[in-house]
């Protein structure tokens, strides 16, 4: 490629998407709690990520601009984050705590029961597009270990038996909609 | 009066006091007290003379902390308060409760931190994974604007405070105190140069605090009762109560109020009900995870920061976790060096490039394959990563568990090089 | 001065500085990264560690980074205590886990700074065996190189790109060891300065892709002390050659000047030397013959000469060396001469050289205006046409934040902390443009105005600071409080500075900044108790404007004299010395001169449309190629050393014009011809002081421009010789085109490439500073040729054009506008094509879409070309960017007529592709 090629294409990817009305008013919100734009860059890309489940470059770059600020610095705040998704994540991400206390009461044992009855590793998504897994530090719940974090809801006190019933109701759930979602 | 001023509102099988409820409880009474009785130098000199030392780990003394704010007709119009929330240290699980239990303390509290150095304005600096905490917060705040305890002109004191919930998407390092001022700006939250300290230049250049959230929720006890009460807590040198939380194979883990100077064994054998059935307790970690372990011995020490000190290890947190004897003390400490080395901010090279090894090292030693080289190495670092060496204290915070692991436990790290396995792998 | 103690060694030392920086300027040795010189400390890297003692009894000591703590009197540290020493092997042990052990095929290798610190902290044993962290690169653009892999993550370059040069599309991204530099996507570096990160960053991260392409170790350069002939700013520069290419530019220190850094036209610039554009042989054609014959430099110096008879004009050069102009003029007598400029620059110049000599008013160099703390920027978009003062202003914008800082006692090298205190507080920057410029971001104002506002504007700002400046009466009342305003902020400040140039080609332009800095300093003579330096400065366009210009000072003649005279046909030949006339004229003004039928003898070092036309071409040598000396802006002349013998045909321009017999070689130098021109013309007196005197063992020994290591000599052109190749000599200077000679050590005088013992890279640099940031040692700053005189002149008078309908302003572009460098592939790759710029409100009225094409016409042209629609130009005016295809001075000096063209008839498909390119670019500036 080009010099010229390249920037083209280039540009033809970050092309930025429209922000939806919903995501703006949640923006321009938080623009009136900060004295400087800028500041707000990570609650946006939050907010973005919220309604569009991770932060694609189209994203990033719709906050980007409409925030006046450089898509790379922008970037370089994302890349930070643990929780800000770059890559597109599974409709249930499971923040799974394998921190200290969590290893003392056995995680390892329960992630490995995670592993096995969802075929996927730490960072990666089930195949269906609906679990994706992965570390966080220390949840704050150490005194109800092994914790996970799963769609918003802390799941406490983690045992094998636990995992499998919580995977099952997924299951059924999934099976039951299944007609419905293609 | 009570004796457990943090939680005495805290019941955890219920939702937390709504503002009704917690001003029937005498909340904000102090509060509105201060208001009208009180300068806020007078606060300050109240705070100073409590002897509240900060929970966020480092224990340092509140007021003298607040005193370096320039105040007076020279100092900047815009200061502001900044409240540490964003609890990730391995291991702790006390900011959560109190949040949780009880979110009109801490909004009580910031009101007394922020009058006193002037600040109109405050952030709470959350972790984003606290959600309920959020929701809880979010909910007392508005309660509290609604009643005029937020907002402009505040009961007729001519004091104005907005509160703003700031939550933050996942790094530890937020936690320290510079680089989470850099987060709030929506910059890399890399640590800052001290000096300048934030009580001079801190968010966006602004004279600024930033507090623990249990340091703030111990001011409105000391507002409504007074210093001397509030030293009366304490039971030994320390003034005051702390949360002590208890993680690990003991039967009843959890997290309560105790005087500052309780024996750590009371904690241990009488509240958290001593080890599960088949364990022993080998040795813990007394304030999470960038603490120094100790030994069984050391159950009788009381929780007192100099104390503790002197043991060789930190208060800190107050939040214990417990090493049992069934658990590799090799696996434990190799999984806090894993967090470490991910939560390094790759900033500076000691912690950036260092705690990778170190990371490297443990994974090897877990698997067996750890060679006599490899300890050495890990001593190294010790020194290596030490205090002043780093540009912040994650790293020095690291090589705690590290250090004292190595000293108390270097047989365990020798028969896994010795024998080729993990002894406790079966 | 602070007394501090360095392993039991007493030190006098500046208490404002940090340690580090004054163990440096003690010549002390002490392993760094993250601190450069001029971006200050941030504490990062943690290699500078030293013990630090308390007292006289401490023995214990603490470890410090010394370049986080300040050098106060009393302080006692060690470099060498083991503990220190300990660590800082420690920290390059660790920094270098992941570094690949790539340094035979790394361009960095033999000048890194990272070899150098690894040596002098002795860590030489890899211990760590477990996986590297690995990183994917990415294409950067034509210009840098990207290797990951090696980085060290000193956070050097976005410090540099970032913070200070204002570039936005570099960042640092991941975070604990996976941090990555580089952009959110992979492409073009934007940032007009983009080159220095490959000086900035202490290992092979970033590289010049230029150089790489043809590489050379840094010791296997031939290098010379040069100036950059880029632009008017005179930037010193170190081309290293091989085997008779340039093979790079890298910045050379000058205190006053650029300082550390260098813009991209300057650095990557260099390749048109072996451009296939290059004019290699001579030639000449009989009459009106087709046909050309090749000639050697002899017989094409001979032919010169029997050509040069009877009635001969030459017409010199802005962009040629001082002595070509000078041996044009003595060749065909001042009578003869012609200044080579357009005649609006030329107008311009005089008024420029009186105003330099005559009003007692400062010349700022670049140090003196990154020190302004409030600057008034007029019309010139400095950007593109002198970017290194544009890097200068960015930097004086921070002068509020130093004083802030200094209010505050947060010590001024405590870098992240100054910014963060300040945050956007920035001193005055006011820009009057007709569009919105690359300084935007850091301007405190930005008044979008066509010239002829711009006037009436500066005039009632003159009047406003003293009344005597003009008798002014019918300026408006939004421009008196502008004005107002402007000249409050001018009169307040410590250090005021006025920056404008003569790309407008108005004199009136000239004469209204001159008015304002005559005012100010009137108003402080009544006003002030200490006088304060008022700065007014233009910008030049071309590395020898103002050497042209001072040297047609008494009675020089312009060139639409010397195209009437050639219209007339009674000239015997006319010498057109590297010059293409067609960029300085419109085409009919040219055809008719060249309707004349006048023979036409020219020199150049490029083929171009023009000098096709020639009957007798002679290729001359580049700025690289020959002694010269260059006029900077200030007009401060300054010498470049010849880098290496250009291929046999080409010669200076100077030695074809010399009168001196070409059968016995006897080349005049350069030195000679300074020399002479010191003699005899008062004015230049103090270029004999130009070049450093040969005195100790440098009179009688040379100065060697390779390197001791210069490998290969014997064997070099072993393919061709069996003999080794004869060193050429160099009876021109005290430079030898050898590795033999004195290594003049801790002497800058003639040093290019800066190397101490166990410093190979350019941070050797400090070893030959005065101290850090200091002036050179022996080193030559060149010698200022306009004598201030503060003879308070009058007040310049001149006449305001009425307002047109329609303004036109001609765009400048940093890759494009300059004609040689532009021929260097790398830039060419970063060129647009011509395109025509408004507002939204004028292309409405026209009817005309973004990236439409509009049909420019006058009397003699018709053009089309695209739109660029922007949202930062002056009302009523259009921005013609002429990418040296599009007559400018037709499009510029006529009455434009302005009309859509529908979008199926654009015939101008080729130059659309190019601008896309610059849409595309704009868009990802935020802009558009
Ligand atoms: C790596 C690191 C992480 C930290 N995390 C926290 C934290 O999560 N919460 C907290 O209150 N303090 C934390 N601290 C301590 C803070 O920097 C700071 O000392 C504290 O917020 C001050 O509040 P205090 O004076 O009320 O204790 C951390 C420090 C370091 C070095
Ligand atoms: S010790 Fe250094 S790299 Fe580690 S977290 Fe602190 S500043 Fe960042
Ligand atoms: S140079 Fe001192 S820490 Fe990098």
């Amino acid at each position: 490629m080009t010099d010229t090629q390249l920037i083209a294409s280039s540009a033809l990817k970050a092309q930025a998407r429209a922000l939806t009305e919903e995501e703006l008013r949640e923006i321009e919100h938080e623009l009136t709690l900060y004295p400087d734009k800028r500041a707000v860059g990570l609650e946006a890309l939050k907010i973005v990520q919220k309604h569009q489940g991770w932060v694609s470059d189209e994203s990033l770059l719709a906050v980007a601009n409409y925030l006046e600020m450089s898509a790379h610095e922008l970037d370089g705040v994302a890349t930070f984050f643990n929780l800000i998704f770059r890559q597109p994540v599974g409709r249930k991400v499971m923040l799974f705590c394998n921190s200290v206390s969590c290893y003392i009461m056995g995680c390892e044992k329960i992630k490995a029961r995670i592993s096995e009855q969802l075929g996927i590793d730490y960072g990666e998504t089930t195949a269906d597009g609906e679990y994706t897994l992965i570390p966080v530090p220390c949840l704050g719940d150490c005194d109800r270990a092994p914790v996970m974090l799963m769609d918003g809801e802390q799941q406490r006190n983690l045992s094998i038996e636990k995992i499998d019933e919580l995977l099952a109701k997924r299951a059924i759930e999934n099976n039951s909609g299944s007609g419905i979602r293609q | 009066m009570t004796d457990r001023p943090l939680t005495k509102n805290i019941d955890m099988s219920r939702e937390p006091f709504n503002l009704g409820q917690y001003r029937h409880a005498g909340g904000y009474d102090g509060v509105l007290r201060m208001f009208k009785e009180m300068s806020p130098s007078d606060v300050l000199e109240t705070v100073k003379n409590s002897g509240l030392k900060g929970r966020g780990g480092a224990g340092f003394p509140t007021g003298l902390k607040w005193s370096f704010v320039p105040s007076g007709d020279n100092a900047p119009k815009t200061k502001y308060l900044v409240v540490n929330a964003d609890e990730m240290e391995p291991g702790t699980f006390k900011d959560r409760l109190l949040m949780e239990g009880d979110p009109h303390l801490l909004i009580e509290g910031m009101l007394i931190a922020a009058y006193t150095i002037q600040a109109n304005t405050a952030y709470i600096f959350l972790r984003g994974e606290y959600l309920r905490a959020e929701a809880l917060l979010r909910k007392a705040i508005g309660q509290a604007k609604e009643q005029g305890l937020l907002g402009k002109n505040i009961q007729g004191s001519g004091f104005d405070l907005e509160i703003i919930l700031h939550t933050s998407a996942g790094r530890y390092i937020c936690g320290e105190e510079t680089a989470l001022l850099n987060a709030l700006e929506g910059k890399r939250a890399n640590p800052r140069a001290k000096p300048p300290f934030p009580q001079v230049s801190g968010l966006w250049g602004k004279p600024t605090i930033v507090n623990n959230v249990e340091t703030l929720c111990n001011l409105p006890g000391i507002i409504r009762y007074g210093v001397q009460w509030y030293k009366n807590l304490g039971k030994g040198a320390d003034a005051g109560t702390k949360l002590c939380g208890v993680s690990g194979r003991v039967k009843k883990p959890g997290c309560w109020e105790l005087p500052l100077g309780t024996p750590i064994r009371e904690l241990v054998d009488d509240l958290a009900g001593g080890m599960s059935g088949g364990y022993e307790l080998r040795a813990f970690l007394p304030g999470g995870g960038s603490t120094d372990f100790l030994l069984p011995e050391h159950l009788d020490l009381t929780l007192d920061y100099d104390v503790i000190g002197k043991a060789g290890s930190r208060l800190a947190t107050g939040t214990m976790i417990i090493l049992d004897d069934q658990t590799c003390p090799v696996g434990m400490v190799g999984n806090l060096m894993r967090f470490f080395s991910h939560e390094s901010c790759g900033w500076c090279t000691p912690c950036r490039d260092g705690l990778p090894w170190v990371d490297s090292i443990f994974r090897r030693l877990e698997s067996g394959e750890g060679k006599d080289a490899d300890l050495q190495i890990l001593t190294e670092h010790l020194e290596y990563l030490g205090p002043g060496r780093t540009f912040c204290a994650l790293a020095p915070g690291a090589m705690a568990p590290l250090g004292s692991a190595l000293k108390h436990f270097r047989e365990d790290f020798e028969a896994h090089i010795r024998t080729g396995a993990c002894p406790w792998q079966k | 001065m602070a007394k501090i103690s360095v392993d039991g060694i007493e030190y006098e030392v500046d208490p404002d500085n940090n340690l580090l920086q004054e163990c440096l300027s003690q010549g002390l040795d002490l392993p760094y990264f993250c601190w450069h010189p001029c971006m200050g400390s941030v504490g990062a890297c943690r290699q500078c560690a030293v013990k630090q003692y308390r007292n006289a009894e401490d023995k214990n000591g603490t470890i410090v980074m010394a370049c986080m703590t300040p050098a106060s009197d009393g302080s006692i540290i060690s470099i060498k205590d083991h503990q220190a020493t300990d660590f800082r092997s420690h920290v390059i042990e660790s920094l270098m886990i992941s570094h690949p052990h790539d340094c035979p095929v790394c361009e960095e290798g033999g000048e890194c700074h990272l070899q150098d610190m690894t040596q002098m902290s002795g860590h030489n044993y890899r211990r760590y065996d477990f996986k590297k962290v690995t990183h994917r690169n990415q294409n950067l653009g034509p210009f840098i190189g990207h290797e990951m892999n090696r980085c060290i993550a000193c956070y050097r370059c976005v410090r540099f790109y970032n913070d200070y040069a204002g570039g936005e599309d570099l960042a640092a991204l991941g975070s604990h060891h996976h941090v990555y530099f580089g952009r959110h996507e992979e492409g073009t570096l934007e940032n007009e300065f983009s080159g220095n990160l490959a000086e900035v960053c202490p290992t092979g991260v970033f590289t010049d892709k230029t150089f790489s392409a043809h590489y050379t170790r840094k010791w296997d350069l031939q290098t010379a002390p040069s100036v950059c002939a880029g632009c008017g700013v005179g930037c010193n520069t170190a081309p290293g050659e091989r085997y008779g290419t340039v093979r790079r530019v890298v910045n050379r220190y000058h205190h006053d000047i650029n300082g550390y850094f260098i813009c991209d036209r300057g650095r990557f610039g260099y390749d048109a030397n072996s451009s296939d554009q290059r004019i290699e042989v001579a030639r000449f054609r009989h009459g009106q013959e087709s046909q050309f014959n090749t000639l050697s430099a002899l017989e094409a110096k001979r032919q010169l000469n029997a050509m040069i008879g009877g009635d001969v004009i030459g017409i010199g050069s802005p962009r040629a060396s001082l002595e070509s102009n000078i041996a044009l003029r003595d060749r065909v007598g001042v009578q003869n001469f012609y200044a080579g400029f357009s005649d609006g620059q030329f107008n311009c110049l005089q008024e420029v050289t009186k105003s330099l000599r005559e009003t007692g008013l400062v010349c700022p160099s670049i140090r003196d205006i990154e020190q302004s703390d409030c600057i008034l920027l007029v019309d010139e978009d400095i950007t593109n046409t002198s970017a290194r003062l544009a890097l200068a202003v960015r930097q004086a914008s921070r002068s509020a934040a130093t004083e802030l800082a200094k209010e505050a006692r947060i010590p001024l090298w405590q870098d992240a902390a100054v910014r963060e205190l300040a945050q956007n507080t920035r001193s005055p920057l006011i820009i009057l443009s007709p569009q919105g410029t690359r300084l935007d971001d850091v301007a405190s104002e930005l008044h979008l105005l066509r010239l002829t506002e711009q006037l009436h504007l500066l005039q009632a700002i003159a009047h406003v600071i003293d009344p005597q400046a003009n008798d002014l009466d019918d300026y408006s009342e939004a421009n008196s409080s502008l004005a107002n305003n402007i000249a409050e902020q001018l009169c307040r400040a410590q250090r005021p500075c006025l920056v404008s140039g003569i790309s407008a080609e108005s004199p009136a332009l000239v004469k209204a900044c001159t008015n304002i800095g005559k005012a100010l300093r009137a108003h402080h003579s009544k006003n002030a108790e200490s006088p304060r330096p008022i700065g007014l400065c233009f910008a030049m366009p071309e590395a020898n404007s103002m050497g042209l210009a001072l040297l047609l000072e008494s009675g020089g003649k312009s060139l639409g004299a010397a195209l009437q005279r050639l219209a007339q046909g009674n000239v015997d030949a006319a010498i057109v010395m590297e010059n293409d006339l067609s960029l300085r004229v419109s085409a009919v003004a040219l055809e008719e001169a060249l309707a004349g039928q006048t023979p036409l003898l020219v020199l150049d070092q490029q083929h171009n449309s023009f000098n096709a036309k020639a009957q007798l071409l002679l290729p001359t040598a580049s700025v690289f190629e020959q002694h010269g000396t260059w006029v900077n802006y200030e007009g401060r002349a300054q010498s470049s050393y010849q880098v290496f013998r250009p291929s046999e045909g080409i010669l200076p321009a100077y030695e074809y014009l010399s009168i001196t017999d070409p059968v016995q070689q006897c080349l005049v130098s350069s030195e000679l011809i300074i020399q002479e021109l010191a003699r005899s013309d008062s004015r230049f007196n103090s270029l004999t002081d130009l070049r450093p005197p040969r005195t100790g063992i440098s009179a009688s020994m040379k100065s060697p421009r390779q390197s001791h290591r210069y490998s290969g000599r014997t064997a070099m052109y072993a393919q061709a010789h069996v003999h080794e190749a004869q060193q050429e000599q160099d009876r021109a200077s005290s430079l030898a085109f050898s590795m033999e000679g004195v290594m003049l050590q801790k002497d800058a005088s003639l040093m290019a490439s800066p190397w101490a013992p166990a410093w190979n890279s350019n941070q050797a640099i400090s070893k030959f500073q005065e101290e850090v940031n200091g002036e050179l040692k022996q080193g030559s700053k060149g010698v200022l040729l306009c004598s201030r005189q503060s003879n308070a002149s009058p007040y310049e008078r001149f006449d305001i054009d009425s307002e047109q309908k329609l303004a036109c302003f001609a765009i400048a572009h940093l890759f494009g506008s300059d004609e040689i460098s532009a021929q260097a592939p790398a830039i060419q790759a970063r060129c647009v094509g011509p395109y025509v710029c408004m507002g939204q409100s004028l292309a409405n009225a026209l009817g005309i879409r973004q990236h439409g094409l509009v049909q420019l016409e006058t009397a003699t042209v018709r053009v089309q070309l695209p739109v660029i629609i922007r949202s930062k130009i002056a009302q009523n005016c259009i921005g013609i960017y002429c990418a040296n295809e599009v007559d400018k001075y037709a499009l510029l000096n006529g009455k434009v007529a302005l009309q859509a063209v529908s979008e199926h008839e654009s015939h101008i498909a080729s130059s659309r592709a190019m601008f896309d390119l610059l849409l595309i670019k704009d868009a990802l500036r935020g802009e558009a």
